[in-house]
């Protein structure tokens, strides 16, 4: 192996990367930082590009339309971030149990997620359809007159939420078996010797031990919801009444319905300053948890 | 095998003779795709046999990806030698530059004259005195109505005389929410509210779109005639009651008793309406007014081979065999004077007064476009669902979606 000087070896990596780094750089690398030039200018495809400055940006801070798009946003996040956890957990301490048919049921639960979202949104909207959609069915079923879901604006992000939270639980559920693996058995048996309860068991051992993965759902899930695209662009277009109207659903809308480039690369990168803040919160926090571990 | 042996004997000649070298124009369409493929094929196959040294070639996209595909590819700088484009999307595309001013080549073309179009709809592809495309196609949108509905519930159909309250005397009656039949439909967006509005003579801008009018008395009046038929009279279904359904389907099922539609649906409906319908003008306020729609078609500014995109456009919009191909087909119908063109449309069976479309132009309203086109429709529109969601009230909506098209304008 010593053969393998440092030219050999660049050329062996270079092989090796090269592909996918051309791909990377390509659709991806390149687009993003074209982007961000983009974002400095006015530019609507068939106009030659003009430079101008900050102004998008200021105005992107300025426009109710980018306010009210991020607070539908956080309304999404409120809605299916915490329940998407706590379902996700729920359902891995369910699943972790010495249950007949585990396997099975741990498949189910993560067919959604490698489903695509065109499918899954499409389904849902007949599901939630008012009129004859099995969701207000079932819920006439025990009485209950079911709202107009995506065709209400004081509704259609619920069921946005609703939809969302169906397909990515599985997700949540298989990373939280992962980590309840790494809990030694040990310690529920010493918990249990010590006269603890389930619930105490649960509360004082089991999710304090899980913490780095709840952290880490957490963080996945966040930066998915900030971008939540998909399923509103199929569901609802962003409507009724821009209720479901979302950051990307509005960057999407700037860029390919108004032509606006300039404008729209402004937002998204606004986005991403917004994501990153948000995720460097949660490592800081993250750091000080390991550190408090010892 | 015979396919190979012509290539290979084209081959040969080429090698062999100096054949006059062939132009390829690439041509890009939305109207075609995806149901009209066959007849575009075949106006090809008919120029190409007029014009032996021209190729066309074409691209097509449906009509929702198909402006951000064409500004891409024009974008990319590989944009088609021609291509085909709304009226809306049209004035957006002229005054960004990307259309080639077809003023030199059509008069330098001796044999040919414009008179052979409609005035008004090529006088809609021209900008700043410039002719920057060629009127392709219409279509209008008329009252279409269920005979059998009509009968049964004993009213007397719609004339050219109706005002909105004889139609909604008549919806009234024809509402039946036993059977689920709903008197009349007009979908509540932006669309339909430029044309409501003029049916109550309002408008959106002033004359000449320097002043925004979308509060204006009329306008708030009108929407508020949209928003009682679904909540104060309920002769029109609300969107819930709709459920998804499209207002075709509902009228196909016999569940609509007037329908405001576009005359594309003509082919559907002859095929799929298991009863008796005709078509008749569309009641209005104190003014008649009826929508128009007009596809053009363009050379792109930067194509190389301009002369042949022009010879392939005209043949498009104006020649015999494509205006027979179009008709026949009811792919639209091309905008073009000659009576005798127009004679194979009328004699088609369904629907009976197929003469309506024609006396609809009279009072037609096109599109009030302006740059920021997109935006426009989805700041009204938003405004629009507000007021028919019962969010807000008509004069309130109309008042927030003024203030807020005022600076786009």
């Amino acid at each position: 192996m010593e053969a393998v000087s440092g030219r050999g070896r660049l050329i062996a990596v270079l092989v090796l990367v090269g592909p996918s780094l051309v791909g990377m750089t390509a659709f991806y690398i390149l687009p993003v930082l074209s982007s961000l030039v983009v974002s400095f200018a006015k530019w609507d495809l068939l106009s030659p590009i003009r430079w101008i400055g900050l102004a998008n940006y200021a105005n992107a801070l300025a426009d109710p339309a980018v306010q009210q798009a991020l607070g539908n946003t956080v309304t999404f996040i409120a809605g299916y971030l915490p329940t998407v956890v706590a379902l996700g957990l729920g359902l891995a301490l369910l699943l972790n149990r010495r249950l007949k048919g585990r396997t099975f049921f741990r498949a189910v639960y993560f067919v959604p997620v490698v489903t695509s979202w065109v499918a899954v949104s499409l389904i849902w909207k007949w599901l939630l359809n008012p009129q004859y959609g099995l969701v207000n069915y079932a819920l006439s079923l025990i009485g209950i007159q079911g709202p107009g879901w995506l065709f209400d604006p004081a509704w259609a992000m619920a069921g946005v939420v609703l939809t969302s939270v169906w397909k990515d639980v599985g997700f949540v559920t298989v990373i939280y078996l992962a980590g309840l693996q790494d809990i030694p058995e040990s310690l529920g048996e010493a918990a249990a010797l010590d006269g603890a309860t389930t619930w105490q068991k649960f509360r004082f051992v089991i999710f304090p031990m899980l913490a780095p993965t709840t952290i880490f759902v957490t963080t996945i899930s966040l930066i998915s919801s900030f971008q939540v695209f998909d399923q509103v662009f199929i569901m609802t277009g962003g409507g009724p009444v821009g209720a479901t109207t979302t950051m990307v659903q509005l960057i999407y809308r700037n860029a390919f319905s108004y032509s606006a480039m300039g404008y729209a690369s402004a937002i998204s990168w606004i986005l991403f300053a917004l994501i990153f803040t948000v995720t460097l919160v949660q490592n800081l926090l993250q750091k000080r948890l390991d550190r408090s571990d010892g | 095998m015979t396919k190979l042996t012509t290539t290979l004997a084209a081959l040969l000649l080429l090698g062999t003779s100096p054949v006059a070298a062939e132009t390829t124009v690439r041509y890009m369409t939305f109207s075609a795709a995806p149901d009209y493929l066959d007849e575009l094929d075949a106006t090809i196959a008919a120029f190409e046999a007029a014009h032996p040294d021209i190729d066309v070639s074409y691209e097509t996209a449906s009509f929702n990806d198909y402006f951000t595909k064409l500004q891409t590819v024009i974008a990319a700088g590989q944009a088609p030698d021609a291509f085909e484009l709304n009226y809306e999307n049209f004035v957006s595309f002229a005054s960004k530059g990307a259309l080639a001013d077809l003023g030199p080549l059509m008069a330098a073309d001796s044999g040919f004259s414009t008179a052979i179009y409609n005035p008004t709809a090529l006088a809609a592809f021209s900008q700043a005195g410039k002719q920057y495309g060629l009127v392709e196609s219409f279509s209008n949108v008329v009252l279409f109505y269920n005979k059998d509905l009509f009968d049964k519930a004993g009213v007397a159909y719609p004339s050219a005389d109706w005002t909105w309250k004889e139609e909604l005397e008549a919806a009234q009656k024809l509402t039946d929410a036993a059977s689920g039949a709903w008197g009349s439909f007009a979908p509540i967006q932006f669309w339909e509210f430029y044309k409501t509005i003029a049916q109550n003579g309002g408008a959106m801008f002033n004359a000449d779109k320097t002043e925004v009018t979308l509060d204006s008395p009329a306008n708030v009046e009108a929407l508020q005639w949209m928003v009682d038929k679904v909540a104060r009279y309920r002769v029109t279904p609300s969107d819930a009651e709709m459920a998804g359904q499209g207002d075709g389907d509902l009228f196909k099922a016999g569940r609509i008793a007037m329908l405001r539609t576009g005359i594309w649906m003509f082919g559907d409906f002859s095929a799929n309406a298991k009863f008796n319908w005709d078509i008749a003008l569309e009641p209005g306020n104190t003014a008649k007014a009826h929508h128009f729609f007009a596809n053009g078609v363009a050379v792109s500014a930067n194509s190389a081979n301009q002369q042949a995109a022009y010879e392939w456009l005209k043949f498009l919009t104006s020649s015999k065999e494509a205006v027979e191909i179009r008709i026949k087909a009811g792919w639209e119908l091309p905008a073009v004077t000659d009576a005798s063109y127009v004679q194979g449309y009328l004699d088609q069976p369904a629907p009976e007064s197929r003469e309506v479309v024609f006396q609809a132009l009279d009072t037609a309203v096109t599109p009030p476009v302006i740059n920021n086109w997109n935006q426009l429709t989805d700041i009204v529109g938003k405004e629009l669902e507000a007021a028919k969601l019962g969010q807000k009230t008509p004069q309130q909506a109309l008042s927030d979606a003024a203030a807020a098209v005022r600076p786009i304008l």
